[in-house]
C-alpha cells in the first residue's frame, strides 16, 4: 500500500499521522483501562452512613434482571421519590442469561450501576474484590436492622464477617403438585410431612399408571438448587464444607443416589429427556405430577386451568427435613459516584414499606419478616404457606468465591451418575477432586 | 481470479492512479477536470496537486483506518498481552509468561473442542457444493418464481441465530420433535439429538449448514451471472448434456467465487458460538463433549472468569484460522481456474 505514495517525505508524514493517531487512541484506551482496574478503595470506604438531606440531587442507575418485577420496582421508586424528589433513578433491565457477563464487564471497566441485584453464587466474587460497598454504615446508623430478614439470607450475604447486601426477597423449594394427575393415577395426595420412601412410591405409582399417556410422577434435572442440593442436605450431606468439597461423603452420595434411583425406576424421565424438555416444561404442559420447584415458579403458572389443579407439598424428609433457601439482595457499587444517593435507595428498598409493595405485586416473597402474607394470598387454594414454613429448616444455597467454576463441574459430571452410566461414588469422588482443586485456587 | 477480478481491479488501480507509478506524470484525464486550473502554467500546479494527493487520501480513509486500528489491531495486541498474564476477575494483571499456553496445550478440552469445531466445519462445508448446484438450478433461464426461491433460501441467513436455534431445538426434541417423527415414519428410531454426545455437534452443524446456504447462494448466483451465455449455447450445439455443462463450464468458471465462499464459510465455522450456545443451552450435560473452540473461550473467560487463559485460547483460535486461510490460498492454485 505504501508503495503507491511516491514522495518518501509525504509517506513518512502520513505514516506519522496515522501512527500518532493510533498511539493517542491506544493511550486513551490504556488510561481508561487503568482507571477501571485500579484498586477499589476509592470512594466512600470510610463505611459511615447518615441519611442524606431530602433535597439531595443525583442521577443513579439500578441494575436488575427480571422484567416481571419492573412494575413493582417502579412503584418502589415512585415512593422513594416522595422522600427524595431530586434523586432520579434509572432502572436497567438485563435478561438473566446476560446479566452476569455484563456485570463482569461493567465491574472491570469501573462502570457498575450504582445499585444492583446480587445473588448468592456471585456475592463472594464481587465482595472479595472490593466491588461492593458493605452495609456496615447503614446498620450502625440504625437504618437497616439485619434481624428483620431470614438469618440464612443475611449469612449468605456476609463475607468474612462483613455484610454486603440487604435481602430483597427469598425463595425456598417445594413440590408443585398436579392434583388432577394424582386423581387420574388413583394415588392419594399425601397429607403433611412424608418420607423419601413414600415420595418414591407415589412417583413410581403415578408413572406406572400413566405410562401410556407419556406422563410421569416426578422429575429430576440438572438444577442443583431445586433438586440434588435439597436431597444432599436431607441426607445430612454437604456440598461445600469449610472451603472443601463435600461430595465424597456417604451422606452426600446418598443425596445423589435419590435421583439415580428415581430415574432408574422409570418414575422420572431420563436425563436426556429432561435436557430436551425441562422439568418445569413437563409440568406446565400437564404431563408431570410432581415438580420440585422454587417459590418463584408461581409466576410461571399462567394457565388458569392448570393453576386450578395445583397445590404445593413440602419436600420429603430423608435423614432430616431440609430445603435450600436463596434470595436476591440489593447492593451498592463500591465505586458509585453518588454513594449517598445509592445508599439511600438501598436503605429504602430494604424497608418494610418497599418490601410490602413488592409482596403485594405477587411474584416474589419479600424478605422483610411480616410482609409475606400477600404472597400466600395470591393463590389461596395452593397452600403456598409451605414455602414460608420451610424457612425454619432451610439451608443457604452453597456458594464460594468462584461458584461458577465448580457449578460447571457439577453439570459436566453428575449426569453420568444420574443416568446410571457410572456408579454414584465414582462420579462423586471425581467431582470432589476437581472441585477441591478449583477451591484451592480461590 | 477471472470474472470478479476483472471487475474490481480497474477501479482499484485508478484509485491509486492519481499518485501512482508514473500514471500521474501523464498530463491526462483528471487534470482537465480541474476548473480552477489556470491555462498555461502546467507543471508546478500539477506538482502541487500531486503532493496534496499524499495527504488527502489518508484523510479520507482515516475514519476507516482508525476503526481498523481501534477495533481490530489494538484488541489483537491487547489480547496477545493478556494471554501472557494472570488476570484478576476485575482487571489487575500480573505477567506470567507462557504459563497460560502451557496449561492450555495440556488441557484435553482444547483438543476436544478443536475436533468438534473441525467436525462442524466439515459438515457446514458440504453446503458449498449443495449451494453451487442449487445456484445453477436457480440460474436456469426461464425458471419461474426464481426470485421467490432466492428469498426463501436467503431468509434463514438474515433470521436471528437465537430465533433459528429455538425453532430447531423444538424440531430436534427427542420426544416430541418433528425430525424424530419424520424418521419414525420410515421406521428409524431417532436419537435425543441435542442431549447425546456425538449427535449434538452434528445437530448444530445441520442448522449451521441450513442457515449458511442463503449467503453462499446469493454470492454464487452473482458469480454465475458473469459466465457468458454463449459458452452454454456452444456446448448445447456440441450436444453436451446439462450435467456435462455444469461440470465443464459452470464449476470451472465459478471456481473463484466458490473459493471465496469456501474461505468465508471456513472462517465463520471456526467462530461457531451463538448457534451452539442457543441450541444446546448453557446447562446441557453433553456440553463439555460438544463444545466448540469459541465456546471454550467463552466458558473460560466469562463463566470461569479466567481472562488470561481465555485470551490464550483466543490467540490459538486466531492462529488456527490464519493458518487454515493461508493453506487454502496455497491450495487454491491447484483448483481455482483463471488468474
Amino acid at each position: 500500500m505504501n508503495s503507491s505514495f511516491p514522495p518518501p517525505a509525504r509517506r513518512r508524514a502520513a505514516r506519522r499521522l496515522v501512527a500518532g493517531a493510533a498511539f493517542a487512541v491506544g493511550l486513551a484506551l490504556v488510561a481508561s483501562g487503568c482507571a477501571g482496574s485500579g484498586s477499589g478503595a476509592g470512594t466512600g470506604s470510610s463505611g459511615e452512613y447518615a441519611a442524606p438531606a431530602k433535597d439531595l440531587s443525583a442521577d443513579i442507575t439500578y441494575g436488575v434482571w427480571d422484567q416481571q418485577q419492573v412494575a413493582a420496582i417502579d412503584e418502589n421508586i415512585a415512593a422513594f421519590n416522595e422522600i427524595y424528589p431530586n434523586i432520579k433513578v434509572t432502572v436497567n433491565v438485563t435478561p438473566y442469561a446476560e446479566y452476569w457477563t455484563k456485570l463482569q464487564t461493567q465491574a472491570s471497566s469501573g462502570t457498575l450501576p450504582d445499585v444492583f441485584w446480587m445473588n448468592g453464587p456471585n456475592i463472594g466474587l464481587y465482595a472479595s474484590n472490593d466491588q461492593i460497598q458493605p452495609i456496615t454504615g447503614e446498620v450502625e446508623a440504625g437504618d437497616i436492622d439485619p434481624a428483620n430478614y431470614p438469618k440464612s439470607l443475611v449469612d449468605l450475604y456476609t463475607i468474612d464477617d462483613v455484610q454486603y447486601g440487604v435481602p430483597k426477597d427469598f425463595d425456598t423449594i417445594g413440590i408443585w403438585a398436579n392434583k388432577a394427575l394424582f386423581e387420574k393415577a388413583g394415588v392419594a395426595l399425601p397429607t403433611g410431612d412424608w418420607t423419601w420412601d413414600e415420595f418414591q412410591q407415589a412417583a413410581s405409582a403415578i408413572s406406572t399408571a400413566l405410562k401410556a399417556d407419556g406422563e410421569y410422577g416426578a422429575a429430576g434435572g440438572m438444577d442443583g438448587q431445586t433438586t440434588y442440593y435439597d436431597t444432599i442436605f436431607q441426607a445430612g450431606g454437604q456440598v461445600i464444607d469449610d472451603g472443601k468439597s463435600g461430595y465424597a461423603t456417604p451422606e452426600t452420595e446418598a443425596g445423589l443416589q435419590f435421583w439415580t434411583d428415581l430415574i432408574a425406576d422409570g418414575a422420572s424421565p431420563s436425563i436426556q429427556q429432561l435436557t430436551d424438555t425441562t422439568a418445569d416444561q413437563w409440568f406446565v404442559s400437564g404431563k408431570l405430577a410432581m415438580y420440585w420447584g422454587g417459590s418463584w415458579f408461581r409466576s410461571a403458572l399462567t394457565d388458569p386451568a392448570l393453576a386450578a389443579d395445583v397445590t404445593v407439598l413440602p419436600l420429603p424428609i430423608g435423614e432430616k427435613q431440609a430445603t435450600v433457601i436463596h434470595g436476591v439482595s440489593n447492593v451498592v457499587s463500591a465505586k458509585s459516584k453518588n454513594m449517598q444517593a445509592a445508599q439511600a435507595l438501598q436503605v429504602f428498598l430494604a424497608s418494610k414499606d418497599a418490601q410490602q409493595q413488592q409482596g403485594d405485586a405477587g411474584s416474589i416473597i419479600p424478605a422483610f419478616t411480616g410482609t409475606q402474607s400477600a404472597f400466600t394470598d395470591s393463590m389461596p387454594d395452593a397452600d403456598l404457606q409451605v414455602f414460608l414454613d420451610a424457612v425454619d429448616y432451610s439451608v443457604p444455597l452453597p456458594v464460594s468465591n468462584n461458584t461458577a467454576v465448580w457449578n460447571a463441574f457439577e453439570t459436566d459430571l453428575l449426569p453420568q451418575a444420574f443416568s446410571g452410566e457410572r456408579p454414584v461414588d465414582e462420579v462423586a469422588t471425581e467431582l470432589s477432586d476437581q472441585m477441591d482443586a478449583a477451591l484451592a485456587k480461590e | 481470479m477471472t470474472t470478479d477480478a476483472r471487475r474490481t481491479v480497474p477501479p482499484a488501480s485508478s484509485l491509486r492512479g492519481g499518485a501512482g507509478r508514473g500514471r500521474a506524470a501523464a498530463p491526462s484525464g483528471p487534470d482537465d477536470l480541474d476548473p480552477t486550473r489556470p491555462t498555461g502554467s502546467d507543471s508546478p500546479r500539477s506538482d502541487k496537486r500531486r503532493r496534496g494527493d499524499g495527504f488527502w487520501p489518508w484523510l479520507f480513509v482515516a475514519p476507516l483506518v482508525l476503526g481498523v486500528v481501534v477495533f481490530y489491531l489494538w484488541p489483537i495486541v491487547q489480547t496477545a498481552w493478556i494471554s501472557l498474564t494472570e488476570t484478576g476477575p476485575f482487571g489487575g494483571s500480573t505477567f506470567s509468561g507462557i504459563v497460560n499456553y502451557l496449561t492450555l496445550f495440556a488441557d484435553p478440552q482444547l483438543y476436544l473442542s478443536l475436533v468438534n469445531t473441525i467436525i462442524y466445519t466439515l459438515i457446514v462445508l458440504l453446503g458449498v457444493p449443495i449451494s453451487v448446484y442449487l445456484a445453477s438450478l436457480l440460474n436456469l433461464p426461464g425458471l419461474r418464481f426464481a426470485s421467490l426461491y432466492r428469498v426463501l433460501f436467503f431468509l434463514p441467513y438474515v433470521a436471528m441465530p437465537t430465533a433459528v436455534a429455538m425453532v430447531w431445538r423444538i424440531i430436534f426434541n427427542g420426544d416430541y420433535g418433528m425430525l424424530n417423527y419424520l424418521l419414525s415414519l420410515v421406521g428409524i428410531q431417532g436419537p435425543y439429538w441435542i442431549s447425546t454426545p456425538g449427535f449434538s455437534i452434528v445437530a448444530v452443524a445441520i442448522v449451521g449448514l441450513w442457515s449458511s446456504l442463503g449467503f453462499s447462494l446469493i454470492v454464487l448466483s452473482a458469480g454465475l451471472k458473469n459466465i457468458p451465455p454463449e459458452l452454454y449455447e456452444a456446448a448445447d450445439l456440441d450436444g453436451a448434456s446439462r450435467w456435462r455443462q455444469f461440470r465443464s463450464i459452470t464449476v470451472p468458471l465459478l471456481s473463484p467465487t466458490i473459493f471465496f465462499v469456501t474461505i468465508v464459510t471456513v472462517i465463520s465455522s471456526f467462530q461457531l458460538f451463538d448457534l451452539l450456545y442457543a441450541i444446546l443451552g448453557s446447562s446441557n450435560p453433553v456440553l463439555p463433549r460438544s463444545m466448540s473452540l469459541v465456546y471454550f473461550f467463552y466458558r473460560e473467560g466469562f463463566v470461569n472468569n479466567d481472562k488470561g487463559f481465555a485470551a490464550a485460547i483466543a490467540m490459538v483460535i486466531f492462529l488456527i484460522i490464519g493458518l487454515v486461510t493461508v493453506l487454502q490460498f496455497r491450495f487454491q492454485r491447484k483448483w481455482v481456474k483463471g488468474d
